[in-house]
């Protein structure tokens, strides 16, 4: 028994766990129940019928109770275990329920109608992971459509955000030109006001321009983000002008200065802006609210506050819906989990 | 074997995305080359300027200005030549109030309760999530086996969007929920949480902080991490105990950090709009209304709509934040 414990609790470095070691790991394992603990529970509830859904109070895996095909009707009919008073139980079907009292037929013998008390019966269920809600779901949250335009937007407007960012970085850390400290500030100074206090003439611009209800509409506009801009510049300015002056001798242009040089020293800094671009832009939701209204150009978000604002009862299907719709980010963070992180963590405060 | 093989698949990517990268550059090289022949070197800053500013003047600076506009006029019409000049009426109206802590004895009632409710929000989120972030990176700071894992368990919930996050939470509270489930298995009563404004607002400030606090958490790590261990090393050797040495060490080398923390958490709460809009939709009665809602309602929602009252809000919200951002950017300096 000595051995066992002193096996469990030995830790790299120091010799044994001490009393702030237990607290340590009580306090990140109560941290992951609470922090996984809710999508566990969101994805076994996606999988669970309509009658287990209102069930209450609620268990944490899905069942569903089993049914069998009885010659003589049509329907699959429901099982249940029946308690008699002498003890003895069986397993029938039941036809129908009137009041308190069931009828329930032997699959063996189905012309013999027993009738007994509903007390006395247990439904037998089994743990089933069906896809009917997803199924079912799927044919008015058009899953397929919102994806494709919620990954178009995140990806062009990424790249979009990418080029034009990283140019204008490239202007104002690398060159000395009239005008270049006023450009500067005002960027700067629009870090502070966040696009959702100016959200009516926002919208009228882009009445104007045509691109209410029109993806550009939510790629473009974001695309030139202050706050990429900045932190750009401020990894750039780290960047030594000797090699700019070096590749301007051998006759580069400024654009190859700026494609092969720059672009390639700033890689770390490019990370960080990506990683930021495809959160916010994946997990945008009021801008997208107020540019779309056609249910075709929906973003995932989009698509899901609205399918639930419509089916404001059906959990089943919205339970559903919300795992598909948390699904591709849940994947992309599980085989990029270590990149984003630390990312976030050593260039992202700059 | 197979790490070779992933190597070379890598490896082959990352040559498929180079010439591509290649032939983009050589290709826009035709034209950016072209440009420089014509107006020199020392245009060509302005050129590599011109597509962000371009974005950034039209859909960003613009409407801000625009913004003043119609805060300054009135009706209904959307176009702003249609709008009558009407001065400082609006803000004249959102300010009329007898009594500021009784929103029933203002004009625009809605927005002091708005503004009230965004205050207690901003208080007790960023409060309670900067205290949760700092234990979690000190915790996660110490030597814990699997330290990347927990790391990155605290920051899932960060990329879920705010819907997600809202119907989940609002999967568990509801009447039939999870929480009402244990509730009654411990003998308790069931509890209506999204029913009962006080039980509302909490939990408003409970999942905000759930949602977030996994970033903060990363910055405040990042930034215990960058502090020397020789310190810590130093202070025991001169008989430190692990409390004297957090206060004396810890504390002040993390405090720019920790400011930066706070004025990232407060900016963002003061805008708190999209779990809110989809997990209580500013109910019940007006217990989670906050000001970005506000100004949402009236700007897009309400079936008449008072642009000029949302921009005036808006403008006076805006306010608020660029003196929060002022605030960051002196801090950032001290810091450098």
């Amino acid at each position: 028994m000595g051995k066992v414990t002193r096996f469990l609790t030995r830790t790299r470095g120091r010799k044994r766990l001490t009393w702030s070691d237990g607290i340590s790991y009580g306090y990140l394992i109560f941290g992951v129940i609470i922090m996984f603990g809710p999508v566990i529970w969101l994805v076994f509830s996606s999988f669970k019928t309509p009658g287990e859904i209102a069930k209450f109070p609620p268990r944490f895996l899905p069942y569903k109770q089993e049914t069998m095909m009885v010659s003589g009707y049509d329907e699959p009919l429901p099982l249940y275990k029946i308690n008699f008073e002498d003890g003895s139980s069986r397993t029938l079907a039941q036809v129908r329920r009137i009041g308190l009292e069931s009828q329930l037929v032997d699959p063996a013998n189905p012309e013999e109608i027993i009738k007994v008390n509903i007390k006395q019966r247990e439904p037998v269920e089994r743990v089933n992971f069906g896809l009917d809600n997803f199924k079912e779901g799927i044919e008015s949250f058009d899953f397929g459509l919102y994806l494709w335009n919620s990954v178009v937007v995140t990806l062009v407007a990424t790249i979009l955000t990418l080029l034009i960012n990283s140019m204008a970085a490239f202007a104002l850390s690398k060159y000395k030109f009239r005008g270049r400290q006023f450009i500067f500030i005002v960027m700067i100074s629009t870090l502070m006001v966040p696009l959702s206090v100016v959200l009516v003439p926002v919208f009228l611009v882009i009445t104007n321009v045509g691109w209410n209800n029109n993806l550009l509409g939510i790629i473009v506009p974001a695309a030139a983000t202050p706050t990429g801009v900045f932190l750009l510049r401020q990894y750039m300015l780290t960047i030594p002008d000797e090699l700019i002056d070096a590749a301007r001798i051998d006759g580069a242009s400024e654009w190859r200065i700026y494609s092969q040089v720059i672009i390639p020293l700033a890689k770390p800094a490019l990370a960080v802006l990506t990683i930021f671009s495809v959160m916010w832009r994946w997990n945008d939701f009021l801008w997208p609210l107020v540019v779309l209204s056609r249910s075709e150009y929906f973003t995932l978000q989009v698509g899901l506050a609205s399918f639930q604002g419509e089916l404001n009862v059906q959990w089943n299907l919205i339970l559903a819906m919300t795992v598909l719709t948390l699904l591709p980010i849940t994947v992309v963070f599980g085989f990029l989990q270590k990149y984003i992180t630390t990312g976030i963590a050593t260039t992202g405060m700059k | 074997m197979v790490n070779s093989e992933m190597v070379r698949v890598k490896k082959s990517i990352g040559q498929f995305f180079g010439t591509i990268y290649d032939g983009f550059v050589s290709l826009l090289d035709l034209i950016f080359g072209t440009i420089q022949k014509i107006i020199g070197v020392k245009g060509m800053p302005y050129i590599f300027v011109l597509p962000n500013l371009l974005i950034f003047g039209i859909f960003i600076l613009f409407p801000m200005l625009l913004n003043f506009v119609y805060a300054f006029t009135g009706g209904s019409a959307f176009f702003p030549g249609e709008r009558p000049w009407v001065g400082t009426d609006n803000f004249g109206r959102l300010l009329a109030c007898e009594n500021y802590l009784v929103p029933n004895s203002c004009t625009e009632d809605l927005f002091w309760r708005a503004v009230g409710n965004t205050f207690s929000y901003v208080f007790f989120q960023v409060g309670l999530m900067v205290i949760f972030s700092l234990i979690t990176a000190l915790i996660l700071n110490r030597k814990i086996k699997a330290r990347g894992f927990f790391r990155a368990v605290f920051f899932y919930p960060v990329l879920l969007s705010p819907i997600v996050v809202a119907l989940i939470w609002k999967w568990i509270l509801q009447e039939n929920g999870l929480f009402n489930g244990i509730l009654i298995s411990l003998g308790f009563d069931r509890i209506p949480f999204l029913v009962n404004a006080q039980w509302a607002q909490f939990w408003v400030v409970m999942i905000s902080i759930w949602a977030f606090m996994g970033f903060y958490t990363l910055i405040l790590l990042a930034g215990l991490q960058s502090i020397p261990a020789d310190l810590y090393e130093a202070a025991s050797i001169d008989g430190a105990n692990p409390w004297q040495s957090f206060v004396t060490i810890t504390m002040p080398l993390l405090t720019p950090v920790m400011a930066v923390v706070l004025v990232l958490s407060l900016i963002r709460a003061v805008q708190v709009f999209d779990i809110v809009f989809a997990f209580t939709g500013g109910g019940p009665g007006t217990a989670t209304l906050y000001l970005v809602q506000y100004i949402y309602n009236y700007g897009f929602s309400s079936p008449n709509k008072q642009f000029g009252l949302a921009a005036a809000a808006s403008l006076l919200m805006a306010a608020v934040l660029v003196v929060l951002t002022i605030i960051q950017l002196v801090v950032r300096k001290e810091e450098n």
